[in-house]
């Protein structure tokens, strides 16, 4: 079994998630034109991508862990308090039972999640209970999750939260936009995000469950990488569907695409009713067999996530005592 | 579970992102093997049969090496018995009635089901492909297929009235898909009332032994299933066997040539399942990421020995570069491996001497100019592995495009245009599948049935349902596998056994010479019928004639002694008359009321020809000729009504199972009612779209030359109906040698069938012979009908997958 290592075997706290931003593109209508989703095919691939390929004791507990620092650990609530939001962060820095880390033989890899996604408001709380830990935050912004608050107030929002120390920020497109095919509008709307953005990570939320068809996620996706996306992001997680592979399949293929038009490597996002290991996996495996094994680091994939953790941390405990586990034996976030 | 210690190593694993072995667990199977002490026998008769000092042969698991078992090699003693032990079970089974041999069906499925995994892992191990595959794709296939026959079984009185079991069956399956074709055969088999005996592969024997378990747990009647196992001897002998009434084989097209010519002349009724070399053809406006997928189903699973894999890939050469690029980084994540670990996609070759011929044709390919492409993945040290291989830069005459390779070869080319397209993909001698990229369903609805395939797949790959047929055309061999047309390979009409010897007429000397003239001391005006080829009356090549006499020895006529060349012209004209198999139903129909029409006009003319010819009654010519225009009118009205079915396979899509003709058909007609037998076969072959090459009976032609006048007044377009006259059995030859006839319908007795029959397997023809027997064609049951259709006719299933919302 041949091993790569990257960077010479770093631990996860020496990623750094905000290497480089996307510059974007112009507008390329060609780069459209082009595309076609097929959804038969699309969700053929999806049905038996999992029963090709399949990860199996330590190489199980590897990729589940890998699938922790790949979360973007989330609550986005109206009773949102301070309180519960650095409860939150403090899961975030310590996601997993240190007795579990050590019984696996994990300790020392500096184990986090890959950020906190929090609303506006909730920023300097998660900023101040993360410092020192090298966790970004994440915040949704420009009226989400409709987005249809007034550009300027969206604009706005987004240079707020930048100040208030968020290091990345979470807008939802404008799904009129899509749903009208009008696609320079989204590309010089995401553009204005972009700049509004500065040097902090753009993500870009397609809502993907309200845009019709697997067409429209393509388009839309192309699009926000022109316009300078570093992330594209399935969900809020308040449509009627949320993440699935199918969307997502479609959405890595555009990240595909734009990689070997332009060399960028934008990152994916998948968010909203992933909850089980056993998805997550999935979800790692169609990254590693479509992108390959340079997208499997926070640097570039994100789960959108708020109970993944739990199950994540029971399975865990399954291997490493050999024992089903309950959700109370783990601290809750 | 605790004792994992290196902190390392999972750290290691997290940096790395590597799968890990993850192997399926054998000890069931290891232990099912041991307990038959690793040696097994035959299934004759309800039991495990194990003859003593029996010559066996050792099975091995080719993606280890490993030796799993010793097989019996069956002998003639065996295959007697369990012929027999099959004959004595059928009346009884097929006594049971549908229900009772649903509920043995159903039971199958259900044992499938319940052993599955060791089925699986068995299949895995014997035959060398990946147990994602027997796991996922052929066990449910197997039960699928079991409780679809239960169903054709409970429904068997109510949708198969008029039919019965052919009697014993005798079968023969290849290692590819051991025990999906085991199922395919059987499960209809037994769904009809027939028994059987079967062979399998001599690389893949077990899972048919394991099998053998299953239906003695399921308690199915001695005799009923009978498996013998071996080489192609054994083969050979079940083919020879007179106890056989029915075979079915799939395999390649070479074996299958053999058993046409095995057979012939002894009316076993035949089905064969045989290679393919299928288009995947994808065009500028497909979804290419997911065309890339298909290939990969297409040509990668099974590594490849599946008959109908997309083995042509025929690219839009606008977007060559860019699919090729494609399809070279998806190869470079396929894992070959050890056909029990869970996670890889490419297995073993069946064995060493499949490795060495797909490497043969491969290396002589690139000697004809083709670029040779192969990831650069590294394959287990032991067992044998060849790796997936991409030729590009492959023309239409490289070996590598010609030949079934069998292994995990695609070999590729370009088209500029959807009708380059088509024809690239029908420039073979095969015909099994084809499958279509393309996101414009405009393009890919009208290609379909342009394509000379069996089964066509839109926007995807190898796709099976048990409700859907499957089978070729060409030299893919005939018959179909699955569906209601593939119940009826394993049924035949109640009537068969009412007909009537066939009775042969030589032609008698003309011993009177011409008939009187008007009495006016002139002669009689000379009348010559000639040879009737595309939509002319032509002399005949050879200059020569051929005197008829009348009833009583009279000169009745004179006939165009016609040879091969007028064969050839004949069958050149049918071909230049493509367009009557696309042209409208209805249109169909229009010309052939009109025949109708035109024949009522001189219907007088008919019935005095029929009784100076025949010797006829004034009634019973009377009654003849106006049979014969019911009959026009019979198939007229079935013109546009002999319709296909729209299946719904479990996928969100459909799949459209259409009648399309067989081609160009040769036929030969009986002396019986010399011309309602002849209307009564051209009119369902030109109402199906069939061009037809006309042999009428020898001893009454000039009933045919007389009716090609009824023709060219009844607006059917040139070619489409053509009459050759002369020595009727030479001339059924010659046609059966003729590569671009593609059915031959014999109503002469059995002295030319034979030969006939041998002949005709050169491209793999649709024949239909009357055998020794006569059809009654004034019977309307024997006479006409969807039985007669179904041999102007061939099944071809166009999968659909369909939907775009999300």
């Amino acid at each position: 079994m041949s091993r790569t290592f990257e960077s010479g075997g770093a631990k996860v706290t020496k990623l750094t998630p905000h290497a480089r931003i996307n510059r974007g593109t112009d507008f390329h209508a060609d780069w459209l034109d082009s595309i076609r989703v097929n959804m038969s095919a699309v969700e053929r691939r999806t049905g038996t991508v999992t029963g090709r390929r399949t990860v199996k004791k330590d190489w199980q507990v590897a990729w589940m862990l890998k699938a922790i620092s790949c979360i973007d650990l989330t609550t986005l609530s109206g009773d949102d308090t301070p309180g519960r939001v650095r409860r939150l962060c403090a899961k975030a820095r310590r996601p997993v039972r240190r007795d579990l880390l050590q019984a696996i033989g994990a300790e020392n890899m500096g184990l986090t999640t890959g950020a906190i996604c929090v609303y506006h408001t909730m920023v300097p709380t998660a900023v101040a209970a993360l410092e020192g830990s090298g966790i970004p935050v994440a915040a949704v912004s420009t009226g989400f999750p409709a987005g249809l608050a007034p550009m300027e107030t969206r604009l706005q929002e987004i240079r707020a939260s930048v100040a208030a120390g968020a290091r990345e920020i979470d807008i939802v497109i404008t799904r009129a936009h899509v749903l009208n095919q009008d696609w320079a509008a989204l590309y010089d709307e995401v553009r204005s995000f972009r700049e509004a953005s500065g040097a902090a990570h753009l993500k870009t939320i397609l809502a993907t469950g309200q845009l019709g068809s697997l067409n429209h996620v393509a388009r839309a996706s192309m699009v926000c990488m022109m316009a300078g996306a570093d992330f594209i992001k399935t969900s809020t997680g308040m449509e009627g569907v949320n993440a699935n592979l199918p969307v997502s399949l479609v959405m890595i293929r555009m990240i595909r695409d734009f990689h070997e038009r332009t060399g960028q490597e934008i990152g994916f996002k998948p968010a909203g009713g992933i909850s089980k290991a056993k998805l997550a996996v999935a979800y790692l495996i169609l990254i590693k067999e479509e992108l390959g094994n340079k997208w499997l680091s926070p640097d570039l994939f994100r789960f959108g996530a708020s109970s993944l953790l739990g199950d994540l941390e029971r399975q865990i405990e399954y291997h490493a005592t050999g024992r089903y586990s309950a959700a109370h034996r783990h601290s809750m976030g | 579970m605790s004792k994992r210690n290196p902190s390392v190593t999972i750290q290691e694993k997290f940096e790395s992102m590597e799968y890990g072995p993850a192997p399926e667990n054998a000890a069931r199977v290891n232990e099912w093997l041991d307990e038959n002490g690793r040696k097994f026998g035959h299934f004759i008769d309800g039991r495990m049969v194990r003859p003593k000092g029996a010559e066996t042969f050792d099975t091995k698991s080719p993606s280890t090496g490993e030796n799993m078992a010793a097989i019996s090699q069956a002998t003639s003693r065996e295959v007697d018995k369990a012929v027999s032990a099959a004959r004595k079970a059928q009346p009884g089974w097929a006594a049971l009635g549908g229900h009772g041999r649903a509920r043995y069906l159903y039971a199958l499925a259900r044992l499938v089901q319940k052993h599955s995994r060791k089925l699986a892992v068995l299949e895995s191990m014997e035959n060398g492909k990946p147990i994602r595959e027997t796991r996922d794709i052929d066990i449910p296939l197997v039960a699928r297929h079991f409780y679809h026959h239960a169903g054709w079984a409970q429904l068997i009185d109510q949708e198969f009235p008029g039919y019965e079991a052919v009697g014993v069956v005798g079968q023969i399956i290849p290692w590819n898909f051991p025990l999906l074709m085991l199922a395919w055969k059987i499960a209809p088999a037994l769904a009809a009332g027939n028994t059987v005996v079967l062979k399998p592969a001599e690389f893949t024997s077990l899972t048919a032994l394991m099998m053998a378990d299953l239906l003695m747990e399921a308690g199915l009647p001695p005799g009923v299933v009978n498996f013998i196992t071996g080489d192609g001897r054994v083969g050979q002998m079940l083919v020879d066997h007179p106890g056989i009434d029915k075979l079915a084989f799939t395999g390649s097209t070479d074996v299958g040539r053999i058993i046409r010519e095995s057979t012939a002349g002894t009316g076993k009724k035949l089905t064969l399942e045989l290679g393919g070399k299928s288009p995947f053809i994808v065009f500028e406006d497909a979804d290419l990421d997911s065309a890339v997928e298909g290939l990969v189903d297409a040509i990668w699973l099974n590594a490849g020995q599946v008959c109908c894999a997309g083995s042509r890939l025929l690219i839009q050469e606008g977007v060559e570069d860019r699919f090729i690029t494609k399809v070279k980084s998806r190869m470079e994540k396929l894992r070959i491996g050890p056909s029990l670990d869970k996670c890889i996609d490419i297995g073993a070759i069946v064995d060493e001497v499949q490795r060495q011929r797909i490497d043969a044709i491969v290396q002589q390919g690139k000697k004809e100019g083709a670029s040779v492409w192969q990831p650069d993945c590294a394959l287990p040290t032991e067992g044998v592995y060849y790796r997936p291989t991409l030729m590009t830069g492959v023309e239409t005459s490289n070996v590598a495009a010609r030949e079934e390779i069998f292994g995990p070869v695609v070999v590729s080319m370009t088209f500029r245009t959807q009708k380059e397209a088509v024809a690239l993909a029908n420039n073979t001698r095969y015909g099994l599948a084809a499958s279509i990229w393309t996101e414009n369903i405009n393009r890919s609805l009208e290609i379909a049935p342009q394509l000379k395939a069996g089964v066509v797949w839109i926007n995807s790959t190898n796709l099976f349902d048990a409700a859907v047929g499957f089978g070729g055309y060409r030299e893919s061999g005939f018959g179909r596998e699955g569906g209601i047309e593939g119940m009826y390979q394993y049924l035949k009409p109640a009537f068969y056994k009412k007909l009537k010897p066939a009775v042969n007429m030589p032609l008698p000397k003309v011993t009177e010479s011409r008939e009187p003239g008007a009495g006016d001391g002139l002669p009689a005006l000379d009348q010559t019928a000639k040879q009737y080829i595309g939509g002319k009356q032509a002399r005949p090549d050879g200059g020569n004639s051929i005197e008829i006499p009348d009833h009583e020895g009279r000169l009745a006529g004179i006939v165009g002694d016609g040879n091969y060349k007028d064969i050839r012209n004949a069958v050149e004209a049918a071909a230049a008359a493509g367009s009557w198999a696309s042209a409208a139903g209805h249109l169909r129909a229009q010309i052939i009321y009109f025949i109708a029409e035109n024949l009522s006009y001189r219907a007088r003319e008919f019935e005095t020809r029929l009784k100076t010819l025949t010797g006829a009654s004034a009634k019973g010519a009377a009654r003849e000729v106006a049979r014969s225009i019911d009959r026009l009118f019979t198939y007229a009205a079935w013109a546009d009504k002999f319709e296909g079915r729209v299946h719904s396979p479990p996928m969100r899509g459909v799949a459209l199972a259409m009648n399309e003709p067989v081609g160009i058909i040769g036929i030969a007609c009986p002396d019986e009612a010399p011309l309602l037998a002849f209307v009564s076969l051209m009119a369902p072959a030109i109402a199906m779209g069939n061009r037809v090459v006309m042999l009428p009976s020898q001893r009454y032609p000039l009933l045919a030359t007389d009716f090609y006048q009824i023709l060219e007044t009844s607006d059917v377009p040139a070619g489409v109906v053509n009459i050759v006259t002369a020595n009727r059995d030479d001339l059924a030859v010659v046609l059966a040698k003729h590569d671009n006839v593609d059915g031959l319908w014999f109503h002469g007795g059995t002295e030319a069938s034979a030969e006939i029959e041998r002949q005709a397997g050169g491209n793999m023809k649709r024949v239909w012979t009357s055998g020794d027997k006569a059809y009654d064609w004034f019977d309307t049951e024997q006479g006409e009908g969807r039985h007669i259709l179904r041999h102007a006719t061939e099944v071809k299933n166009i999968w659909i997958p369909y939907g775009d919302q999300t």
